[in-house]
């Protein structure tokens, strides 16, 4: 098991009072295995994404929990201990190309620094490293481009330079948020294809973070779909997306454009999601839940098995065993 | 380095400076002014500091152009005989040498303080933002009138006058880092929230280094502009506090001690003492200004003009 996340769970301290904006999460991820978290806008996802690297900035905090990677508990871990982890053994891309990227420093520059803060190289060993990994990315020229300044490439080819640089310590896991948002369509599945060929040929793991159904539908080994904080369905992708369980992934996939219904209105889900600071009580799905009964009001439901192994949902009404 | 030169040739710092009048001729004045103090030992026809050499006897005489003027001293003599235009001279390298020195020691307090406080936030800012506070609410004067007289009570007043320049350089500096370091505070606040300091941390590098190599280069161009301004206002507080005794000794003296030094000749009728090293002092401040104002409209992307 390369990342064990168990009962994670990640509170605001704000001036109304502390917020759970995480609650009790678990989800596990193999050795190359890549997982999509996805779910609207504040569910949760890119706090989880960041509570990996122990980073959440102030006022949020890791309140519960343990986080496992390669068998240490990154909870638990000192700021230096961390230091060595991250970048080197896990990486992160994160959605706009544009800002990632320092203005004043050459590619070359921010690449070698990378490598060079985890591993004793030389200045000369770097470098060709850097230029190695920009070709790997598909960069054209790559000795030329590395002395560039990031404002004299176009936003594909920056992203190209940020997966890059997550790439070039060869780290064990890649935490992806939101990688495409910020790019056109066309560029999108190229760097989605590049992608996925990378951790392929690297056997590295992968965390989609995305509201994209479509994309992790094509990228990801499995999926799990938070809403409001929690996990309320997970399960292999095929599973989640052929025989989903909880009515909020139905609804999520109902509302995809569809071959089969051309001209047709999309369906939505009524209705947003509720804000951290007053949950309603049970199920937090159950104001826009179409098949709701009085039990969801009263009680929360955990996550149960599926029909499927390995298939899970947080809801009262799933077809069980 | 020819590449650097290339890239400075092909600069929008340079189209923009050759394409503004005001820009080159103050630039030019200001050339001119730095080059004649800091070669005042080999251009000077006299040296004012070589107590030998002053005759008494020719103590207020007036500018050559004058009824009583002598070919020897150009712009006539102060109160000790001393030739003007060598004093002027060598006094403006005094000015200017205090100006640049007391803006660097600043800038570097500055710079450090506002950083430090941009970057961590909370209580480290508040801390150091009031200490900026108490620090503007002395005057220059104020904190010249303490340290000078902690200096001359410790050492005595001998060694007061020896180490006056750079207890100049001190006081100025101290008096004035809030400046850099509000406006350092401000851009390190703009710069913090980024991405790129994000996927630096991400990257495992230590909070010294993401603030030194990552943010301090972004941060940078308003200490620019704030700059050209501070060298002008260090000049006149070192003028200022030349001109009210807390300054450079009359021995040593500044363009602001020789307008003291003058001042006391001024209602009998000897003017020049006063009035030539008075109009240095304004032209090279208002040079500097000007300079400023320029690089304040190249380096603000804000501020289109045209």
């Amino acid at each position: 098991m390369l990342l064990d996340v168990k009962n994670l769970e990640v509170t605001f301290a704000l001036r109304s009072g502390p917020v759970q904006a995480i609650r009790n999460i678990s989800f596990s991820l193999d050795r190359g295995e890549r997982l999509g978290l996805v779910g609207e806008s504040g569910a949760g996802k890119s706090v989880a994404g960041f509570s990996i690297l122990n980073l959440i900035s102030q006022p949020g905090f890791i309140s519960g929990g343990e986080i496992f990677f390669e068998g240490k508990n990154l909870i638990k871990m000192s700021e230096k201990e961390l230091n060595t982890i991250r970048g080197d053994r896990i990486s992160m891309i994160f959605q706009d190309p544009m800002m990632t990227l320092n203005p004043v420093l050459t590619l070359g520059t921010q690449m070698t620094e990378i490598v060079r803060t985890h591993h004793k190289l030389s200045k000369k060993e770097a470098r060709s490293l850097a230029i190695e990994t920009l070709r790997q990315v598909h960069i054209p020229t790559p000795e030329k481009r590395i002395d560039q300044y990031p404002h004299e490439l176009s936003g594909g080819m920056r992203q190209r330079v940020v997966i890059a640089c997550a790439l070039i310590s060869k780290p064990a896991l890649i935490i992806a948020d939101e990688p495409t948002t910020a790019l056109d369509v066309t560029i999108q599945a190229e760097i989605m294809d590049l992608l996925l060929e990378l951790c392929e040929s690297e056997n590295m793991g992968l965390i989609l973070i995305t509201h994209d159904l479509s994309v992790v539908a094509q990228m990801t080994d499995r999926i799990a779909v938070m809403y409001a904080g929690k996990i309320v369905e997970i399960g292999k992708t095929q599973q989640v997306i052929r025989e989903s369980q909880h009515p909020y992934t139905q609804g999520l996939l109902k509302a995809l454009p569809q071959k089969r219904f051309i001209g047709k209105r999309l369906n939505q889900i009524d209705g947003s999601m509720p804000s951290l600071l007053s949950m309603p009580t049970g199920c937090s799905f159950h104001p826009r839940c179409p098949i709701l009964d009085d039990r969801c009001r009263a009680e929360r439901p955990s996550l149960q098995d599926c029909r499927l192994e390995g298939h899970q949902a947080a809801c009262f009404k799933v077809e069980g065993k | 380095m020819k590449e650097a030169w290339l890239q400075f040739k092909s600069s929008f710092f340079l189209y923009s400076f050759l394409r503004d009048p005001v820009a080159i001729v103050s630039f030019l004045i200001f050339l001119v002014l730095v080059i004649l103090s800091f070669l005042a030992p080999a251009i000077a026809p006299h040296d004012p500091y070589d107590l030998a050499a002053i005759d008494i006897m020719d103590a207020e005489l007036p500018p050559v152009w004058m009824a009583e003027g002598e070919n020897r001293f150009l712009l006539g003599t102060d109160g000790q005989g001393r030739d003007l235009y060598s004093t002027i001279l060598y006094g403006m390298r005094t000015s200017i040498i205090i100006g640049i020195l007391a803006v660097l020691l600043q800038a570097f307090l500055g710079i450090c303080i506002g950083l430090i406080a941009g970057y961590f936030g909370g209580l480290v800012d508040n801390f150091l933002m009031r200490l900026a506070d108490i620090q503007l609410s002395f005057s220059t004067l104020l904190v010249a009138i303490i340290i000078g007289a902690l200096f001359q009570t410790a050492f005595g007043v001998e060694k007061y006058e020896d180490f006056s320049l750079i207890l100049l350089i001190i006081i100025i500096g101290i008096a004035e880092w809030p400046q850099y370091a509000r406006t350092m505070r401000a851009s390190v606040l703009a710069e913090r929230k980024k991405e790129y300091v994000e996927a630096a941390r991400v990257i495992g590098l230590k909070s010294g280094r993401i603030m030194w190599r990552h943010i301090f280069p972004n941060a940078l161009s308003p200490i620019l502009v704030i700059s050209t301004v501070q060298v002008a206002n260090a000049v006149m507080s070192e003028a200022a506090l030349s001109f009210l005794g807390l300054g450079m000794p009359i021995t040593k003296p500044s363009l602001g001690a020789l307008i003291n030094a003058g001042f006391e000749y001024f209602i009998s009728g000897i003017w020049w003492i006063t009035a030539f090293p008075g109009f240095v002092l304004v032209i090279l401040i208002f040079v500097i200004n000007l300079l400023g104002d320029w690089v304040r409209d190249v380096l603000n992307p804000k501020l289109y003009k045209h």
